[in-house]
């Protein structure tokens, strides 16, 4: 990967920008997914911001520059869409999200109804329910000894409480883990991966959106709670099912991303095993240090609402800018060995949940699964090897894998 | 440059200097002050960097705004009058020698 220069005739609406390193990379591509710190650390030197001749975007790899465009919303905003696709000249595949794909003011309403139902308090309410899953879960897999981390442990366990959590009916879960996949795809480029996934989108996309309907949701559950902020008033009654479809669209394949990068780290670095075996209570420092080393969720996009300047670049308006969080979550300008996965990290500012107002919204559900997780494995479990081979999952915007053999021992 | 001390559970006061513009959260975490976790990084949402005011300086800070009243309900140390979230009280000259007492967990 090096950095070209291209006359322009390709795209001629839109004039490279001069003074801004072009890079030929395709953050989008299957050589990226295979290895992407190297491609990150070419990014980040070429300078602050760089311009991706490949997507005719702008790109923003280093810390400090990710962490400004997160946190100034109404210039680099979200509601014309959070991936490539621009909203204000293509309409996007599905109905627009009122929260992700919103800004403020109309962001901050249907933020604040998220964050009531996914609050430190409701937290508090599943917590027994989650810790007493995961403990089961982790004697089940002991018991069977070798297995795969991916399908049978990252992908059992979110399942085995998110969906009841939510108040899904049983029929048609299978849906829920293709529905996200297609929707983290959607937000790259037109490439293969997209196409497909959307090709094949229908069935799930119906299922989804009738589990958003308020009599297919249980009492008590998330969706229900979000139903009810439509009875207090805080939302609309048409607005209640999109909210319901953010979680769904969110909630599920994150925390499966992020619970089987945590997996990956404890299987790569048993020195960090021990470490977290000798003090559980490391154990959500553990999945969040998880969480900034191998960033499951890589990339979005933001749009400009103005000409703006971003560290001495003129940047102009209605322009794509693209966010590598990765490579954020490991520039050595804020990281110290950024590409050590220590267990005892002080990682408070990773951007790996996003930062700002659209933040991830349920950090603290992920957080809660990923910690129960890893200490029921501090607790039960003293070693665990890589037992074949690993196979890495492509998704446009999910970092993660499509199958991790190992084998555990009970301590 | 304001200086902040805080005063963990056991009574160990530590002072350190913030730097302006800074929140009282994010100086906590460049000195390593243990007992700030700061999960969400100071976007108030985690409520992980809980602190109680010193009553002597609780009626000199700004008020609170919405969304740290509800996260305070929800942090792991019991709630009390002088709560606050460490990552919205914002330091400058005035709040120099500001006192925070650190509640026992965060988690
Ligand atoms: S750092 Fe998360 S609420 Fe203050």
């Amino acid at each position: 990967m090096s950095a070209t220069s291209r006359t322009d005739s390709e795209t001629p609406e839109r004039s490279a920008p001069a003074g801004v390193p072009h890079l030929d990379v395709d953050p989008f591509s299957t050589e990226f997914f295979e290895d992407p710190h190297r491609i990150h650390d070419v990014l980040r030197e070429a300078g602050p911001v760089v311009w991706l001749e490949k997507w005719g975007v702008y790109g923003v790899a280093r810390y400090a520059e990710v962490h400004a465009v997160l946190n100034d919303p109404l210039t680099f905003c979200s509601s014309r869409g959070v991936g490539l696709s621009d909203f204000a000249k293509e309409k996007p595949w599905r109905p627009q999200s009122i929260i992700l794909e919103a800004d403020p003011p109309a962001h901050t309403r249907t933020r604040a109804v998220l964050s009531n139902v996914l609050s430190p308090t409701a937290m508090k309410g599943v917590r027994e329910h989650f810790t007493a899953m995961a403990a089961a879960k982790v004697d089940e897999l002991l018991a069977r000894g070798s297995f795969d981390a991916v399908a049978d442990l990252a992908e059992a366990y979110p399942l085995s409480v998110f969906p009841d959590a939510m108040g899904l009916k049983q029929e048609g879960r299978e849906n829920l883990l293709p529905y996200a996949s297609l929707v983290f795809n959607a937000f790259g480029p037109p490439n293969q991966l997209r196409q497909e996934a959307i090709e094949r989108s229908a069935p799930h996309q119906a299922y989804v959106a009738a589990q958003c309907q308020r009599e297919n949701l249980a009492p008590g559950g998330f969706g229900a709670c979000i139903h009810a902020r439509a009875d207090a008033g805080d939302i609309s009654a048409e607005e209640a099912p999109l909210l319901v479809r953010s979680l769904l669209s969110a909630g599920l394949d994150t925390t499966v991303n992020g619970i089987g990068a945590a997996m990956y780290c404890l299987a790569r670095f048993p020195d960090q095993l021990a470490r977290l075996r000798s003090d559980p209570t490391l154990a959500r420092n553990a999945f969040e240090e998880a969480i900034r080393f191998e960033s499951p969720v890589q990339t979005f996009f933001r749009t400009t609402t103005r000409e703006v300047e971003l560290a001495g670049h003129r940047i102009g308006e209605g322009e794509k800018v693209l966010m590598f969080l990765g490579a954020a979550n490991r520039d050595p300008r804020r990281w110290e060995n950024p590409d050590r996965y220590d267990v005892t990290r002080r990682t408070s500012g990773h951007v790996g949940f996003g930062s700002g107002i659209h933040m991830c919204v349920g950090q603290l559900l992920a957080r809660l699964e990923g910690e129960v997780m890893l200490a029921a494995i501090a607790r039960k479990v003293a070693s665990i090897e890589i037992s074949g081979p690993v196979k890495r999952r492509y998704n446009n915007t999910l970092r993660g894998l499509e199958s991790l053999p190992i084998a555990i021992s009970p301590a | 440059m304001p200086s902040i001390t805080f005063v963990h559970p056991d009574g160990r006061a530590q002072r350190i200097d913030g730097g302006d513009g800074e929140s009282a959260m994010q100086a906590a975490t460049r000195h390593d002050v243990n007992g700030i976790l700061a999960e969400c990084g100071g976007n108030a949402m985690c409520a992980t960097c809980h602190v109680y005011v010193d009553e002597d300086w609780l009626a000199r800070l700004p008020a609170m705004g919405d969304d740290e009243d509800a996260l305070l309900d929800g942090a792991a140390a019991e709630r009390r009058a002088n709560s606050r979230l460490s990552c919205q009280i914002k330091l400058a000259a005035d709040l120099d020698g500001l006192v925070l007492n650190l509640p026992d967990r965060q988690l």
